[in-house]
């Protein structure tokens, strides 16, 4: 019993870390400005929903929110649909080129978002796409396809090449094949790739926020614009951080099944 | 031969990717390549110039200065975060509702933007009002955001809160695939902790811990939105690193071609880490 007890207490001390960052938002977007300034105080003595109220009566606020998560969505099925047919491919075929390919597809998860700032947003302001939301899910392929054709590829080689031949036996055809019996075997993965595509889209801010002007404007660029009177704002922005985490939770609380497998069973190359 | 219609379905079902790719990665990229040797005059007008911006990237102190703080950053965070995600990974309890619980907790962090990232920190280190600072102060020491050192100190605790939850969920997943033999194989050759640690579960990590170096190395080597949120690339120069160096230059400045050239010595330096990596992965992956 003692073991056992012990053995929990790291954990337990890393969570505390964990959490202690997040208890300080928390509190703080139930303060007033006055007591954050006022002095240090662990937990709020004058509770608030000002801020809360704030955000969700201001337009450009709460609509920060919707579009981020219009253009996390609109990426992660974008990243899904492309992905699951390349990684059958890599997983299944001998072809020429695909070790490269492979490798070629990675190299793009490595590539800063800083580096493709200037060009992106000159290549969608010649499509036409700039302030749309299709704009920012499209950028953020870069760095999603890639890790969604690892993830999925892992998962899709586990699934037993025996099942392709018998399937063929029983008269499937090929998107038969795919639809009834490899997308319910690899729905774990799919469920974990969707987790990762969403995370790295979510919390990336420096090309959602180049290649909008007003209308797909994210939650984030909302916030540096009032970050400027850093001070003056602590609560609105404290509020609006943990906002920011709730799709997240939702998120994580559907795969926590799941997530532990991520990329374990990766086969790469 | 056979393989040549398999080579068809192959290419015919990378080819939705391949477009999104061609879109979102290879067409950018190429127009980096063609900045960092041209030279642009109206941002319409393009004259050839050769290795001439990259002779003046590579002469440039403020390249190096930035280059080796994002180095020595990633060094630094690799060094802490790996050590102690496998550390929290192994205490983790490995299934039931306790497991599944410190895994939501555990990954909190990472759901969050970045950019919200950098504002906590700034509150919990903010003057006379932060938790941290004024904690330390309390204690008697001085937590100055204005010291070089402590500002290091906080931008490593803040990548450490937040990304070595990365490295516990990859850990975590790679020893939950250790086969339960193994463990009692080990135990009948009167392995205890320690060794193990050495013997059994390091070996079969070796794959996952290769992942998650390559992983952050290259998202801390890129960071850019949450050291700037916090430290606004200060006090002088000390945390501006390679991306604040990159978007100073191609954005604010508009020198598209020092710009486009940086870039490439950027992604070159990654992408050769990277191939060390990869190749050690694939290495590892056929052993297995």
């Amino acid at each position: 019993m003692s073991s056992k007890n012990r053995i929990f207490v790291a954990p337990i001390i890393y969570i505390l870390f964990i959490l202690i960052p997040i208890y300080w938002l928390l509190i703080m977007s139930f303060k007033t400005n006055t007591e954050i300034g006022g002095s240090i105080t662990l937990y709020p003595h004058q509770p608030t929903l000002d801020n809360y109220l704030f955000i969700f009566s201001d337009k450009s606020w709460y609509m920060g929110y919707i579009n981020s998560i219009f253009y996390v969505l609109i990426n992660v099925s974008l990243s899904l649909i492309v992905a699951i047919p390349a990684a059958y491919s890599f997983s299944r075929y001998t072809f020429f080129g695909d070790r490269v390919l492979f490798f070629g597809f990675l190299t793009f998860r490595m590539m800063a978002p800083a580096i493709l700032l200037i060009p992106m947003v000159q290549i969608f302001s010649i499509l036409g796409l700039i302030d749309t939301h299709i704009a920012v899910a499209l950028a953020h392929c870069f760095f999603n396809v890639p890790i969604a054709i690892w993830i999925l590829e892992g998962f899709i080689s586990s699934v037993p090449k025996e099942i392709d031949e018998m399937s063929k036996i029983d008269g499937y055809g090929f998107f038969k094949y795919f639809y009834k019996i490899l997308l319910p075997q690899i729905s774990p993965g799919i469920a974990v790739t969707a987790f990762f595509c969403f995370l790295f889209s979510w919390v990336e801010i420096l090309l959602s926020n180049a290649l909008t002007v007003v209308y797909a404007k994210p939650i984030g660029a909302i916030m540096t614009r009032v970050a400027s009177v850093f001070i003056a704002n602590i609560s609105i922005l404290s509020a609006a951080g943990i906002l920011t985490l709730i799709p997240g939770v939702i998120f994580v609380i559907f795969v926590k099944k799941h997530l532990a497998r991520g990329f374990s069973m990766g086969r790469v190359g | 031969m056979i393989s040549k219609s398999k080579d068809k379905i192959a290419y015919l079902l990378l080819s939705p990717a391949l477009l999104v790719m061609l879109i979102s990665g290879v067409i950018p990229m190429s127009m980096v390549l063609y900045f960092s040797v041209h030279d642009s005059f109206a941002g319409n007008n393009f004259i050839w110039v050769g290795m001439s911006w990259f002779q003046q990237v590579l002469s440039s102190s403020d390249f190096y200065g930035a280059f080796f703080r994002s180095l020595g950053f990633s060094a630094l965070i690799i060094s802490i975060e790996i050590p102690l995600g496998i550390y929290i990974a192994l205490r983790l309890p490995q299934k039931g509702f306790l497991s599944d619980l410190y895994i939501v907790l555990i990954s909190l962090p990472l759901l969050i933007p970045s950019i919200v990232v950098g504002h906590i920190w700034k509150f919990l280190t903010l003057p006379e009002i932060g938790l941290i600072s004024s904690s330390i102060d309390y204690l008697g020491a001085n937590y100055d955001m204005n010291n070089p050192i402590i500002v290091w100190i906080t931008l490593a605790l803040m990548d450490s809160w937040h990304w070595t939850s990365l490295v516990i969920l990859l850990c975590f997943a790679g020893l939950k695939n250790i086969p339960e033999a193994y463990y009692q194989a080990a135990l009948v050759d009167g392995a205890r902790g320690w060794s193990v640690f050495k013997n059994v579960q390091l070996p079969k990590l070796k794959l996952v811990l290769l992942i998650s170096i390559l992983l952050r190395f290259i998202d801390s080597f890129i960071i850019y939105t949450e050291a700037y949120v916090l430290t606004r690339g200060g006090p002088g120069v000390s945390t501006t690193f390679l991306s604040h160096e990159l978007v100073q230059t191609a954005t604010i400045q508009f020198d598209l071609g020092e710009g486009g050239a940086m870039s490439v010595i950027y992604s070159l330096v990654v992408l050769c880490v990277s191939w060390v990596f990869f190749s050690l992965i694939v290495r590892k992956n056929n052993e297995q």
